[in-house]
């Protein structure tokens, strides 16, 4: 049959069909197309302001490989004056984070950005090699406890370079997954989070010892940042991510964490797969109907009682810790929950047990910076007009749905406004921060610290026992 | 023993674990099926289960006689939906690829 031609530019032999709207573009057609559509996104959601230090979460995988690209690419085609870099995180698995990390650094070098990479082992004095050495393999366990030490990692990762924003190759793929999960576990109040292109999470960065705390003021002690999260792929079909590094030829990493037993996300990814098979629309359909569904759920994080921007999805610190891989704690909750009652268990029996010490080393938040002063205002324009020729997903959306296109400034935001705990209260709860480490935590000993102290007492097979038996 | 057609198949995204961890390959297969019609990129893919595939989990590359949702097909760099998925008729020296789009980071 004779070729199709490109529905663009009628001349080039078509070779992407659009998953969103069976559009049939040639290669370099579709390869600005997405690059509009990414930057329609940035500009529509005024996800950056100019002159702002983000760094990227480099995996070395395929989505953030082409978000490091396309962020680097519309930065100077737009002139946004954005100061990048890339912030990986090193979990200590040997064969799959070493390899992927050299694959970030290849990129660093090739796209000319800086490389920060933190590990576990320096943040927590534990590789996730030697964790599930401690906790045994094959459990649920493994992958929480990573999902918990990645979200504080990023975050101090980010405070140390002082940054205060970081952004996620998480693509459209990966939302209608945890949305379809969240579905499962009847999950509602969870569903905000996941489907927002934006979630800013508080955290208080003070890195310091429990020793350290005692007897000393806190206010300079503690540098108290406002980390955002954000999304800016995630309007990007999977499909089309892994098509525009092929036509790209962009280097990246693609393998499964070896420790990676996550059955329940696995089935969600084939239901979304078999399903983009048959109607590839169903995934943005999905996508959509968790935001619009986000919406009717009172007290949920964005919900009609929740009580703030609209746009701002809150993480409440990190009540909904969990969940491994490409998801970065967005979405797991039952297993963290489980986790987290039997190490309340533990500790009541226990006690006042001996104080453990937990390993975090003491980092200053310096050059943080606001250059919203300096920007010029032709780059302000830039980063707030819209993008000729964008055809964007969410003009087609109802108007009413403004989930994502709020302007987001988080740092006047109250703690009164945290989301409330949809369950009974565990003890000890209270607003502020760790009293061990200073991240921003509901409870006195944040996730990552009671992890911590349940390693550090060498308790074995802890973690284990309470994903399967259940409490 | 009918002719055969040469091709360049090429496994991405993770594949290529299965198929003895070599991304390119060069091989021909017969010009004709079974029942003699041209050989098309549905009886690659089964040929390529029977004669290539070093890794047991073929569940991964092929679910119920077709490619696994979420791999997908480049016949000559296009998306194989625009060249008839897997009806499409192999000629020599074309480059077949597979992506999988599955693989984390
Ligand atoms: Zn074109
Ligand atoms: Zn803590």
């Amino acid at each position: 049959m004779p070729p199709h031609l490109c529905q663009l530019c009628h001349t080039s032999r078509a070779q992407i069909l659009r998953p969103k709207n069976h559009a049939r573009l040639c290669a370099p057609c579709f390869i600005s197309t997405f690059e509009i559509e990414i930057a329609s996104t940035i500009t529509t959601s005024h996800l950056f302001h100019p002159g702002e230090r983000i760094a990227i979460g480099a995996s070395g995988g395929k989505d953030s490989t082409v978000l490091a690209s396309v962020l680097q690419t519309l930065n100077e085609r737009h002139g946004w004056g954005l100061d990048l870099v890339l912030l990986s995180i090193d979990e200590g698995i040997t064969g799959y984070r070493d390899h992927s990390l050299e694959a970030v650094k290849r990129n660093s070098a090739e796209l000319g950005l800086p490389l920060s990479i933190v590990s576990y082992e320096e943040l927590y004095g534990w590789s996730m090699d030697q964790v599930v050495a401690q906790v045994g393999r094959g459990g649920k366990g493994n992958c929480t406890y990573c999902g918990v030490f990645r979200r504080q990692a990023l975050d101090r990762g980010a405070a140390g370079l002082g940054v205060r924003h970081v952004v996620t190759g998480h693509n459209a793929d990966d939302v209608a997954e945890t949305v379809v999960m969240n579905l499962l576990r009847g999950d509602l109040p969870r569903l905000g989070r996941g489907t927002s292109v934006v979630t800013s999470m508080p955290s208080a960065v003070g890195m310091g010892t429990g020793k350290e705390w005692e007897g000393k003021g806190r206010v300079g002690e503690v540098a108290c940042t406002s980390v955002k999260r954000s999304k800016p792929l995630m309007w990007a079909y999977e499909k089309e991510i892994v098509l525009y590094a092929h036509h790209k030829k962009l280097d990246y990493f693609s393998t499964e964490c070896i420790y990676s037993p996550e059955a329940f996300r696995g089935s969600a990814r084939t239901l979304i797969k078999n399903l983009e098979r048959i109607r590839p629309e169903s995934i943005m359909d999905v996508v959509r109907s968790g935001i619009d569904m986000a919406k009717l759920v009172p007290n949920a994080e964005g919900g009609p009682g929740s009580g703030k921007p609209e746009a701002v999805q809150r993480d409440a610190g990190e009540d909904a810790e969990g969940g491994c891989g490409g998801s970065n704690g967005e979405d797991a909750g039952g297993e963290m929950a489980q986790m987290e009652r039997k190490l309340q268990q533990d500790e009541q029996a226990e006690e006042d047990g001996t104080e453990t010490e937990i390993k975090i080393p003491t980092k200053a938040v310096n050059g943080q910076r606001h250059d919203r002063d300096t920007q010029t205002s032709a780059t302000a324009a830039a980063l707030t007009s819209n993008v000729n020729g964008q055809d964007h997903d969410r003009h087609t959306h109802p108007p009413s749905n403004t989930t994502t296109t709020v302007p987001i400034r988080t740092k006047q935001e109250k703690k009164s406004n945290r989301k409330a705990t949809r369950d009974t209260p565990p003890p000890k709860q209270r607003l502020g921060q760790c009293e061990r480490c200073g991240y921003l935590s509901s409870q006195a000993v944040c996730k990552a610290c009671m992890l911590l102290e349940g390693l550090n007492k060498a308790r074995p097979r802890t973690g284990i026992e309470v994903g399967g038996a259940g409490g | 023993m009918s002719s055969t057609i040469p091709l360049a198949v090429e496994f991405t995204g993770g594949l290529e674990l299965l198929f003895s961890n070599q991304r390119k390959h060069q091989i021909s297969v017969p010009s004709s099926d079974s029942k003699g019609a041209p050989s098309n990129v549905g009886y690659l893919v089964k040929w390529l289960c029977e004669n290539l595939i070093k890794d047991p989990r073929k569940e991964m590359f092929v679910l119920d006689h077709s490619v696994r949702p979420g791999i997908l097909v480049l016949i000559n760099d296009a998306d194989w939906e625009l060249e008839g998925e897997d009806k499409y008729e192999l000629q020599a020296n074309d480059e077949i690829v597979f992506v999988s789009t599955l693989h984390g980071g």
